[in-house]
């Protein structure tokens, strides 16, 4: 008898778990409207944001989470209508853990929720497989923060990036070295997608301009401990030293530059371009030089109003993506409103043809749906504070200005934060 | 020559590391057979802990010689409960169960530690407090710091006192009796609760001053970073002949120097086909190639029919 | 004994309602939404896995903790062999073969040299070898590009049958298909397989050389064992149906990189086999299943139980659910030594005290 009886409980075990959990869920969605149908005065507009929440990197995730939230808000404040109707927005978070499985359940779960477009993910590791899947379902997605060019290079139109991708900045970044007169440059990266693709790209541009790459040295984006490759690097007595990779990286590695009497500068990207690098780094943080995509915050017209707006709303300062990710709601919002529509099949041709003022650059789409020209900002730490030092790359920081005269009276479809307080 | 000695220093100095974390790791496994998995977890709890104390006593206006003290108790006397809790809780009803069953609890134990300095000290990178004076020695070409000194005196001198205490006093009698037969030591009258209990306590202290260690030389700590760290000071331990305290010392000391060593001359050996991307798995195959010729490890005594 | 009798008549009933449970399982879950059945599709994913390794750990006793290097094996060998990074697009009916034979060859690559160890040794030198083919991936994209590097291969094809794709939707018989709903049942048939393949070899001759050897290797040479060969027939034959799961796994993502072949991995599907109950196929079923269900059903009871609780979130939902998590494993442990549903042959057999032994 008792194999019959175990043999019962395993299906029922397992058929009851799973369907009670799926039960659960139907409660939720139930009240989603059909996307589209918005004869009445109100629509439920509900924008998925997927970025890892636990892990090492959930500080990041966290502040993205903000920026969307800062968005959101603000859209609702504002009251926009999108074909006639009033426009409510909603914001679904997830937590992908910056695991590429968890990030295609977590898409899924946006997909089958049916969200009118989705922001993110955060990193290029769980972004391109899941964008897979809202290419399928036909789902708009811009991420603010995934640099990895492959995401927006697989051929899906649903595919957008508010921020200026790995080759766009490496390019930049040797142009830079360059032109701080460095002869000789040893590479690091941390090997992962994001840290070997700036790399490469940053050994291409700098090798190009006759800049002598003297190593190449890798970590992982675990380690603590990088004298050994440091050591090996000394002995080659490079002018700089770049590091593609994080700021949990890169600020014990600047000290540890420090403890081993290495001289040169260190130059990263924008995943070194953090308050936590300085932290970390303490005083060997002092002179490195680092670049983000766009412009700075505090030379842009809308930079240091969404700073402090940020900072009061959330008690908190910026981690690193939070206005790109503001921007990218921004954005999906903006193609809405121009579509009349927030069904995705209907405002999805109009997001290829942003042109919109945003807190970050003046944004538009290349025919990858990469952002159009991105500007990259070389930042020097001084003083324990990031110090601007000069824009590259792009034609994107006169075209914001004269862009600003010629839009202004345009759509100018969210009217800048400042009108409403 | 002086990239050498230099490369030498920071095996050397990681290495110690390594040694100390490793000597909980073997202590435990030459008693009871139990990988302590949590291991690397009570030496992640000891640097948080060693932040939080000494950040708080610094900021109160306490000098450094003193904060440093009191975290160093604090956090040695905390690790120290939580591994006799550890196994009191997670392992001890577990002492006749199947071999891999203590193994998944010290899995789950991990991730419960994990997430509760998670949930404690926050997702955020930590720094260190500087307890230490930063001071920047050259010698010959090779550059080290006060940190790096006191790093390897003070793992020498407490391996050396561990040494001491396995065999020269009761308690290691004790501990060394039971490891070789608990059946036996018990009628001999060791009780080996005590004695196991014990040897977590001991184990944890040696974790929380490597924990403390840690922090003060990469000032920096995170909720994540005990599991590596328990990995390479497990693989060690093993490299060394596990159960040995001896092999737990030249394990650690030896897989800082392959590390170190590995990434800075693998790449010109092998022409730059590998290179310092294959650092973490330099000590793995190094721990292969070792196996192969000494199943039991460079100390491990021949134990094979007791497999 | 038990497992027999499943197979016998008189529980037909039994197998009956599995049946229809396991067939009508993919449309309820739809109800809910398809990230169900996406979630029900990873959970047999881990099922398939968590058998595959069975024979290796529940069978032959081998503590392997590196199980994950042959599932990252067979994804890489289906993503090479069937994506533009090489461009090449083979039929699955080769690909599937292939990388289990490729995961084979790494099972016995890593087994020969390894296979004299002990216990725990063991299992150190396959945590060291899972991190060594993780690490391998993710950098042989120089000196030539093999697997593209951290950046992983993407626009991987989905399984083909001929003209049928499992991507997307598809009618069959008026019923409407979507893509996770036919990888569900890909997935169970390939489920099944593995479930009579553990069948058929625990009551074979190899089988009992291998529970032989997993009580008592000294013993099992002495009456005639080839133990070295048996062993490592027990490593190839779990790590070709990990390469089998790899393969679906990277078809179903349409996107590999070496991030989902972490340790963790290993250390999770390990723990479904000696949570459930190890060498007891039902109760590795139930490990997986409860495993991969869990982390996924507490995602959604956290946070609505601290509400009731205290009137507010307290701590973050993503940070409990690994603590309970973990809390879980410990727990069932501590209360169900040998697993949630050990197997009743051991008793049995009239050995009283199953001391598998400290190594």
């Amino acid at each position: 008898m008792q194999p019959k009886i175990s043999a019962l409980a395993l299906s029922v075990v397992a058929a009851f778990t799973l369907s009670a959990c799926g039960q659960k869920e139907e409660v939720k969605p139930a009240a989603a409207p059909a996307p589209g149908a918005a004869q009445k005065s109100e629509t439920l507009i509900r924008i998925g944001h997927v970025a890892p929440m636990t892990g090492p990197q959930a500080h990041l995730g966290k502040d993205n989470e903000n920026g969307a939230r800062l968005a959101i808000e603000e859209l609702n404040a504002l009251g926009l209508e999108i074909g006639g109707a009033k426009a409510r927005f909603e914001l679904l978070g997830e937590d992908d853990q910056a695991d590429p499985k968890q990030g295609t359940t977590v898409a899924q779960k946006l997909v089958d929720a049916k969200v009118n477009g989705v922001i993110g993910h955060l990193n290029s590791g769980t972004t391109i497989p899941a964008s897979k899947l809202y290419f399928d379902a036909g789902i708009p997605q811009v991420s603010g923060s995934a640099t990895n060019p492959t995401y927006t290079r697989q051929g899906f139109k649903t595919a957008f990036r508010v921020m200026a991708n790995d080759v766009q900045q490496g390019k930049v970044l040797g142009e830079f070295a360059v032109k701080q007169g460095a002869r000789s440059v040893a590479v690091v990266d941390d090997r992962t997608a994001y840290g070997q693709g700036l790399a490469d790209e940053f050994r291409k541009a700098a090798e190009a301009a006759g800049l002598k790459v003297v190593a190449s040295e890798y970590t992982n984006d675990k380690a603590t401990d990088f004298k050994a490759i440091l050591t090996k690097i000394k002995s080659k007595a490079p002018d700089l030293i770049f590091f593609g990779g994080m700021d949990a990286q890169g600020g014990p590695m600047v000290k540890q530059m420090a403890e081993l009497g290495i001289k040169a500068r260190f130059l990263g990207g924008d995943g070194v371009c953090t308050p936590e690098f300085m932290k970390l780094g303490g005083e060997a943080a002092e002179g490195q030089y680092c670049s983000l995509p766009g412009q700075p915050l505090e030379k842009l017209a809308k930079g240091p109003e969404f700073k402090d707006k940020f900072a009061k709303k959330f008690n908190t300062g910026i981690q690193l993506y939070a206005p790109y990710v503001y921007d990218a709601v921004m954005v999906m919002a903006d193609a809405m409103k121009r579509a009349g529509s927030a069904d995705p099949a209907k405002y999805l041709p109009e997001l290829g043809k942003t042109r919109y003022d945003g807190v970050t650059a003046l944004v538009e789409f290349d025919e990858f749906g990469d952002l159009k020209g991105g500007a990259i900002s070389l930042y020097q730490y001084k003083g324990g504070k990031l110090e601007y030092v000069e824009t590259l790359g792009g034609a994107a920081a006169p075209a914001t200005e004269a862009a600003k005269a010629e839009t202004a009276p345009a759509p100018a479809v969210t009217p800048a934060p400042a009108d409403k307080k | 020559m002086d990239i050498f000695l230099q490369q030498i220093v920071n095996g050397l100095v990681q290495g110690s590391i390594y040694a100390l974390v490793a000597l909980g790791y073997t202590m435990v496994y030459g008693i009871m057979g139990l990988i302590n998995f949590a291991h690397g977890e009570v030496v992640m709890i000891g640097t948080l802990t060693a932040i939080t104390v000494a950040g708080s006593l610094l900021a109160a206006g306490m000098p450094p010689a003193l904060a440093g003290l009191a975290a160093l108790i604090v956090a040695t006397l905390l690790c120290m409960a939580l591994g006799w809790g550890l196994e009191r809780i997670a392992y001890r009803p577990l002492r006749n169960a199947p071999r891999l069953t203590p193994l998944i609890t010290a899995i789950g134990m991990s991730i419960i530690l994990q997430n509760l300095a998670m949930i404690l000290w926050g997702r955020n990178y930590q720094t260190f407090p500087p307890l230490f004076p930063k001071v920047n020695f050259e010698l010959a070409g090779v550059h080290f710091t006060a940190v790096q000194v006191i790093i390897v005196l003070l793992s020498a001198a407490t391996m050396l006192s561990l040494t001491l205490l396995v065999y020269r006093t009761k308690l290691g009698m004790a501990m060394r009796a039971t490891a070789q037969n608990p059946a036996v030591a018990g009628l001999m009258g060791v009780n080996s609760n005590r004695v196991i209990s014990a040897a977590f306590v001991i184990g944890s202290a040696l974790a929380a001053l490597a924990g403390i260690m840690v922090g003060a030389y990469y000032e920096i700590a995170h909720y994540q970073m005990g599991f590596m760290l328990g990995l390479k000071a497990f693989t060690a331990a093993v490299l060394g002949g596990i159960g040995n305290l001896l092999g737990a010392m030249a394990g650690g000391i030896l897989l800082g120097l392959i590390e170190a060593l590995g990434a800075g001359y693998i790449g010109d050996l092998t022409g730059g086909f590998l290179g310092s991307h294959y650092q973490d798995i330099f000590a793995f195959m190094v721990l292969i190639v070792v196996l192969m010729f000494r199943p039991s490890g460079l100390f491990g005594e021949k134990t094979g029919d007791r497999a | 004994m038990s497992i027999k009798n499943w197979l016998l008549p008189r529980s037909t009933v039994g197998i009956g309602l599995i049946a229809i449970a396991l067939i009508a399982l993919p449309f309820a879950l739809a109800t809910g939404g398809q990230a169900w059945v996406r979630i029900a599709n990873f959970a047999i994913l881990y099922v398939f896995l968590a058998l595959g390794l069975n024979i290796v750990v529940g069978l032959a006793g081998l503590l392997d903790l590196g199980y994950i290097a042959f599932y990252a094996v067979g994804a890489y060998t289906w993503a090479l062999l069937a994506s533009p990074h090489f461009g090449l697009h083979l039929p699955v009916w080769a690909i599937l073969p292939i990388g289990a034979a490729c995961a084979c060859v790494a099972g016995v690559l890593l087994g020969s040299p390894t296979l004299k160890l002990r216990g725990d040794y063991l299992a150190i030198v396959t945590l060291g070898f899972g991190e060594i083919v993780r690490i391998f991936m993710n950098n042989l994209n120089a000196p030539i590009n093999i697997t593209n590097g951290a950046q992983g291969i993407t626009l991987i094809d989905p399984v083909k049958i001929g003209d049928f794709s499992f991507a997307g939707n598809s009618t069959i018989f008026g019923l409407t298909l979507s893509g996770p709903q036919k990888y569900y049942f890909l997935l169970v048939a390939l489920a099944l397989l593995v479930i009579v393949v553990n069948l058929r070899l625990q009551n074979s001759r190899i089988g009992r050389a291998w529970q032989a050897i997993r009580e008592d290797e000294i013993a099992a040479k002495a009456v005639g064992i080839n133990t070295r060969n048996v062993k490592l027939l027990a490593f190839a034959m779990g790590a070709s149906f990990g390469g089998i799961a790899g393969g679906v796994f990277a078809a179903m993502q349409g996107f590999v990189s070496p991030e989902s072949f972490s340790l963790i991995e290993s250390v999770m599907i390990l723990a479904m086999v000696v949570l459930g109950g190890m060498g007891h196929i039902p109760g590795v079923i139930l490990g997986a299943v409860l495993l991969a269900i869990l982390p996924e059903a507490l995602r959604y009871g956290v946070a609505p139980l601290q509400q009731l609780l205290f009137g507010k979130v307290l701590v973050d939902p993503e940070s409990l659910r690994m603590l309970i998590f973990g809390l879980a494993l410990v727990l069932v442990m501590r209360f169900k030594p040998a697993g949630l549903w050990p197997a009743p042959e051991r008793k049995a057999h009239g050995n009283p005290n199953p001391e598998e032994g400290r190594a």
